[in-house]
């Protein structure tokens, strides 16, 4: 397995990062975070390099990655739809929207597009009731979906 | 209605620096400063503040529990909204991030802390961003950084994202995720006043909470220990979701009536049909059935009532939907965030999410019943922390107030039907 490098830019960063705790360790989650926007995945050789970056073993690291749903070691799409499917989105007619966003991308929940643009997934509560029901798409927060909205929506990924 | 945190919040550009300080943001450091710390604890303490995150415990006590003379300290801004129904600090982390970068240095100069970290749930990429993009404005302007203002007090703040986990909303949770850890929950005692962020003394504050201490040092403790009831101060701010017409976060004086929330400010229900129940403070809070809506919106008459404030967040149920299925929804929620630690809680929730589903199935009995109660009895108060009791408030609630409901599912089971 080729060692994993991190790019100039990755490095400047995780220095940045490290200054902001007095103890390395607390720069785990940003460092696989950082990893995962640029990979989309965490890959072995990746929990490696952090671990050697944090001197933390490779087992610390995804064991304590594994605790966590953002991570993913396997390759997701170019777009991650999660949608919500807790209360507030249940009472305004999530269930029935998800469906339609599945069958949309001819895929079923969990599933990603055999292009590999969409990944789609039932998400817990995303803290924006208020425009249940909702979806968030890669960064970004979409409320008061309809049908038609989430038609549009994807649509307009490229 | 007196308004403290959303006075100015639609006010367009309200997130940059120039536009907050034109409404007078950071004028309180200069007030703060020619203050001793301990007045600021002071006036927090006679203000009344009670943290918004759903404890409800005093501020001011809170700060005034720090480990003495042991440093460094540090802050942590609990920006891990998860709890289901609500999206409050969403808004003011949106909208009105000065705010708590004013209230985070007031909290850091009273309890001499010189390092604060706003943890947010990993969702909130987006706001991280716009946070970070108002720290560097503050740090430009001095009011971050290396002597603030001239007062020899020096102060850091950084932003660090979770990763997706509700449970690390959980105070000692964070803390362990701040630290590169798993969020699992902490034994308490000792308290994170004591031995928190990397076993220093720690304050850790909701938002909602420490944005509302601009106001107590601005415009004094009195004023704030005005508004509200006898034992409920100041205002909350309330997320109104599911079935209304306007849901929304809405700023209301503690005490006033939940059906003012409802059927005014949220416009009432959804299609003109009827309430049926709602969940007043989260997902983690007792359901309460139509005929209580006229409860005051403050800690203690909520509590009287058999329920709780928590987080602010008010989930409206009409009587279109069977309150078991609102139930099930809330039980595999959760069964999924349960870290998985203790006994009582990592099996608990699975087996009332198999029964409760079972009921739906139509495969369930009147015994179900009472094997769901002895189970929510075996779970109660019996984990290490309170997501356990949370998963078990909708299921003894809806089976208290909604028996019927769950009654409609053993009519009409199949001959045959293995129990």
């Amino acid at each position: 397995m080729a060692k994993y490098k991190f790019t100039e830019d990755q490095e400047k960063e995780i220095s940045d990062i490290l200054g902001k705790y007095p103890v390395k360790t607390s720069a785990l989650l940003p460092l696989l975070t950082l990893v995962q926007r640029s990979d989309q995945l965490v890959s072995p050789g990746a929990m490696v390099a952090i671990g050697e970056k944090l001197d933390v073993s490779p087992a610390y690291v995804q064991s304590v990655m594994s605790f966590y749903t953002m991570y993913h070691t396997k390759k997701v799409g170019k777009y991650m739809i999660l949608f919500c499917i807790n209360i507030s989105c249940q009472l305004n007619g999530c269930d029935k929207l998800l469906e339609h966003t599945a069958r949309k991308l001819n895929i079923k929940v969990g599933e990603t597009t055999s292009d590999e643009k969409f990944t789609l997934h039932r998400e817990e509560c995303l803290a924006a009731c208020t425009e249940a029901p909702m979806m968030r798409v890669n960064d970004t927060y979409y409320g008061n979906l309809t049908e038609q909205r989430i038609d549009q929506i994807i649509d307009s990924l490229d | 209605m007196t308004q403290i945190l959303f006075k100015d919040i639609n006010k367009k550009n309200l997130h940059t620096m120039k536009v907050y300080e034109g409404i007078g943001g950071y004028q309180s450091l200069k007030k703060a400063f020619s203050q001793k710390p301990e007045e600021i604890v002071e006036a927090v303490k006679a203000s009344g503040l009670r943290g918004r995150g759903g404890a409800g415990f005093p501020t001011g006590l809170k700060w005034s529990f720090l480990a003495k003379d042991v440093f460094p300290r540090y802050l942590c801004c609990n920006a891990d909204e998860s709890e289901p129904g609500t999206c409050k600090d969403r808004e003011l982390l949106l909208k009105n991030p000065h705010l708590l970068i004013e209230g985070m240095i007031l909290c850091s100069y009273a309890c001499r802390i010189e390092t604060g970290y706003i943890y947010l749930r990993g969702e909130f990429h987006d706001l991280s961003l716009i946070m970070d993009k108002a720290l560097n404005e503050a740090y430009a302007k001095g009011y971050l950084g290396k002597n603030i203002l001239g007062s020899g007090f020096n102060l850091e703040i950084h932003t660090h994202l979770g990763a997706g986990a509700y449970i690390c909303g959980e105070e000692s949770a964070l803390l362990n995720s701040l630290e590169g850890g798993r969020g699992e929950p902490r034994m308490k005692p000792p308290f994170p006043a004591v031995e928190g962020l990397y076993s220093k003394p720690t304050v850790i504050n909701n938002v909602e909470t420490l944005c509302v201490v601009p106001f107590i040092v601005n415009e004094g403790a009195d004023k704030h220990a005005a508004l509200g009831t006898e034992k409920s101060k100041g205002t909350k701010l309330v997320s109104v979701s599911g079935h209304v017409k306007k849901p929304g976060n809405y700023e209301i004086e503690l005490g006033t009536p939940t059906s003012e929330l409802i059927f005014n400010m949220a416009g009432g229900i959804q299609n003109d049909n009827k309430l049926k129940a709602f969940i007043p403070g989260g997902s983690s809070v007792p359901m309460l059935p139509a005929d209580k809506v006229d409860t005051p919106y403050d800690y203690e008459s909520l509590a009287a009532a058999g329920t709780m404030l928590g987080s602010g967040a008010l989930i409206v149920i009409d009587d279109s939907i069977n309150i078991v299925e609102a139930t099930l929804r809330l039980i595999s929620f959760y069964m999924h965030e349960s870290c998985g630690k203790c006994t009582p809680c990592r099996e608990g929730t699975r087996w009332l999410h198999q029964i409760v589903e079972r009921i739906m199935q139509n495969k369930g009995q009147l015994e179900y019943i009472t094997k769901l109660e002895d189970i929510c009895d075996n779970m109660a108060f019996k984990a290490f922390c309170p997501l356990a009791d949370a998963c078990v408030a909708p299921v003894v609630s809806s089976i208290k107030y909604f028996r019927s409901d769950y009654e409609e599912y053993f009519k009409n089971v199949p001959a045959g039907t293995s129990r």
